[in-house]
């Protein structure tokens, strides 16, 4: 139930950050209610786009499109809002091409035992597949599948290793 | 073979088992990936024991030499001191020639010795027996009439006796351990369920896949093996018949399924399924197909293990927060917490007398192997390294074997059951993971 009503919270910050992007102005992301995600780490902060030269029409979102995978904090399955705005995107580019579909695999680092981490890279997968939903991508375009553990990207036994493994696929297909 | 090294001695008793696992090796043949053990804490208590080198009456060397299998098992089981050969008087392999004063000038407490002679159409006579050399009393004699193929396996079933006779209690070493090896091919990554002794010796290959397979699930019968396969790109449960090699479809629901687990009586399987969105404990009657759904929560239940006696289920579950361990009655009633020390404590299972469990647990980012007490809810962490996944009890509760990794590779460990004595088994390359001990089972046949 908590879980829920946490995801709600996400996915409507989601939601209005997108609404803040439409209008390509530097629109400070939306606060996001982080005594409900006990567990993330401490996110990024978003660099400030101000002082820099404005970007040509589409490069930014074929930036954001040109990124297929998604990344988490250990044992969490909360996108940050760098993260979630690659979401977001792959969410557009699904609503303005209707005939096409998508795959979402999750993964986890090796840490913990294999049959958890299963479940967790499933919810993993799920966020993005509620955050795709949300956002008007019909749910029979989007599959979703989780390794869990057994398919590493990084082969390494340490924290760079492990970031880059936890994180989700976005497949088109 | 691979050499074997010392890490943290344990003084003689390492080195006898590392010589005698050297000259079980040069017989082998390479073609087999075998599993080679170091013992990497040891102790230098135990009983003292000499194992005199099998007497045999064929021509050229004997098919199997017997006591370097039986002097390996007892000197990796942290229970037995095995004494040196280079200290023997004399070495027996019948009673009359048994000097008792000879053992007793070294120190010895107790004395195995033994013969094996052929008997034609490759069958052998194996005898063996055991003395208690202060007493000078026989303790057991025994004698197998075996094909070549399975001396080994009376070669642990005489340390199964040895042991028992001498502890009290049973012995674990006839049984066997599975585990997924995954290596790399030219082609891309092979992944073997695999079978082998438990001392890692003869391992075969049950399934072989280009996708991930885990979760290998022992029935009490030891007959056969249920486990989770990715062949499909999606998680399936089959299970494996050992003695005929079919096997059969079990679950291939949405979403995962997952985590198998046998009941004691072997007709039901409880599984993690998450074809109503997120992973519930389940229990499929394997008869009927009729599935029970045990748990009602959003957060993640799964790795359900049954007590001995069937009546509870114990599983992981992160409906506080952070993955711990809970109890509940098999119909899936009185949920109760049981893990409360550590951020991250999984994969809980039985010890055999069902008074403990042997889990995952995580303090610090560190990944250990511990047991909780069910009496005391004390948690004792038993390994020191890292990365420790998938523990087992061996089915006498002495020995846990789980997986842990060694300079970059998965490898497989044990730790006796109090934390005194460690092992690695080494796998000539690739990663091993995932072992889970077999129950009692194996019938010789003679």
């Amino acid at each position: 139930m908590q879980m829920k009503l946490r995801l709600a919270i996400v996915c409507l910050a989601g939601g209005l950050w997108l609404a803040g992007c439409a209008t390509g102005t530097s629109t400070q992301p939306p606060v996001e209610d982080k005594s409900a995600t006990p567990g993330s780490t401490g996110q990024p902060v978003p660099e400030s786009t101000a002082p820099r030269g404005e970007a040509l029409p589409g490069a930014a979102e074929a930036e954001l499109l040109a990124k297929r995978r998604v990344h988490f904090a250990f044992d969490s399955s909360q996108l940050d809002d760098e993260n979630r705005k690659i979401v977001e995107a792959h969410a557009r580019h699904l609503v303005a091409t209707p005939n096409l579909k998508v795959h979402l695999e999750g993964h986890t680092d090796e840490r913990g035992t294999r049959e958890y981490n299963m479940a967790l890279g499933e919810r993993r997968a799920q966020t993005v597949q509620k955050t795709l939903q949300v956002l008007g991508v019909a749910s029979n375009r989007i599959t979703i599948v989780s390794y869990g553990e057994e398919k590493p990207l990084a082969t390494g036994h340490d924290e760079s290793a492990w970031a880059q493994n936890r994180r989700v696929e976005i497949i088109y297909r | 073979m691979s050499k074997t090294s010392k890490r943290r001695s344990g003084g003689r008793l390492w080195r006898v088992a590392a010589a005698a696992l050297a000259l079980l090796c040069a017989g082998v043949p390479a073609a087999h990936a075998i599993l080679t053990i170091e013992i990497t804490q040891g102790v230098d208590t135990g009983i003292p024991i000499a194992v005199v080198p099998f007497g045999w009456s064929g021509p050229g060397k004997p098919p199997q030499a017997i006591a370097d299998v039986i002097e390996a098992d007892l000197g990796r089981s942290g229970r037995f001191l095995t004494l040196s050969r280079k200290d023997f008087v004399s070495f027996p392999t019948d009673k009359p020639d048994v000097i008792y004063k000879e053992w007793r000038v070294i120190k010895a407490e107790a004395l195995v010795i033994g013969s094996v002679a052929p008997l034609g159409a490759g069958r052998y006579e194996v005898k063996f027996r055991l003395f208690d050399v202060f007493k000078e009393a026989e303790l057991a004699g025994l004698r197998y009439t075996v094909s070549a193929g399975t001396l080994r396996a009376v070669a642990h079933q005489i340390a199964d006796v040895v042991y028992e006779k001498l502890t009290g209690e049973p012995g674990a070493f006839n049984t066997r351990i599975a585990y997924v090896t995954r290596e790399n091919s030219p082609k891309g990554a092979v992944y073997k369920l695999q079978v082998a002794d438990s001392d890692g010796y003869d391992p075969k290959t049950v399934r072989r896949s280009a996708e991930p397979l885990l979760s290998p699930a022992w029935s009490l019968d030891g007959r056969r093996l249920a486990y989770v396969s990715f062949e499909d790109k999606r998680p399936k449960v089959y299970i494996e018949n050992l003695t005929d090699n079919r096997r059969e479809l079990i679950s291939e629901l949405p979403g995962i399924n997952g985590a198998p687990a046998w009941s004691p009586d072997g007709k039901r399987l409880a599984l993690a399924l998450s074809k109503d969105g997120n992973p519930e404990i389940y229990i499929l009657d394997l008869a009927t197909r009729q599935l029970k759904r045990l748990t009602n929560d959003p957060a993640i239940d799964t790795e359900p293990a049954w007590s001995p006696d069937g009546r509870y289920l114990v599983f992981t579950s992160d409906r506080a927060g952070r993955p711990q361990i809970y109890r509940m009655t098999a119909d899936g009633r009185q949920p109760e917490r049981l893990t409360f020390e550590g951020e991250y404590n999984a994969r809980a299972s039985y010890a055999p007398d069902g008074r403990s469990l042997v889990l995952v647990s995580a303090m610090q980012g560190r990944f250990r192997i511990a047991t909780l007490s069910l009496d005391s809810g004390a948690l004792q962490v038993l390994t020191d390294t890292s990365l420790d996944e998938s523990p087992s009890f061996a089915p006498n509760g002495r020995m846990i074997l789980y997986a842990t990794e060694v300079q970059g590779r998965g490898v497989l460990a044990s730790v006796s059951a109090d934390g005194r004595v460690r092992q690695l088994y080494r796998l000539e390359e690739g990663d091993v993971r995932e072992p889970a001990w077999s129950p009692y089972n194996r019938q010789l046949q003679y």
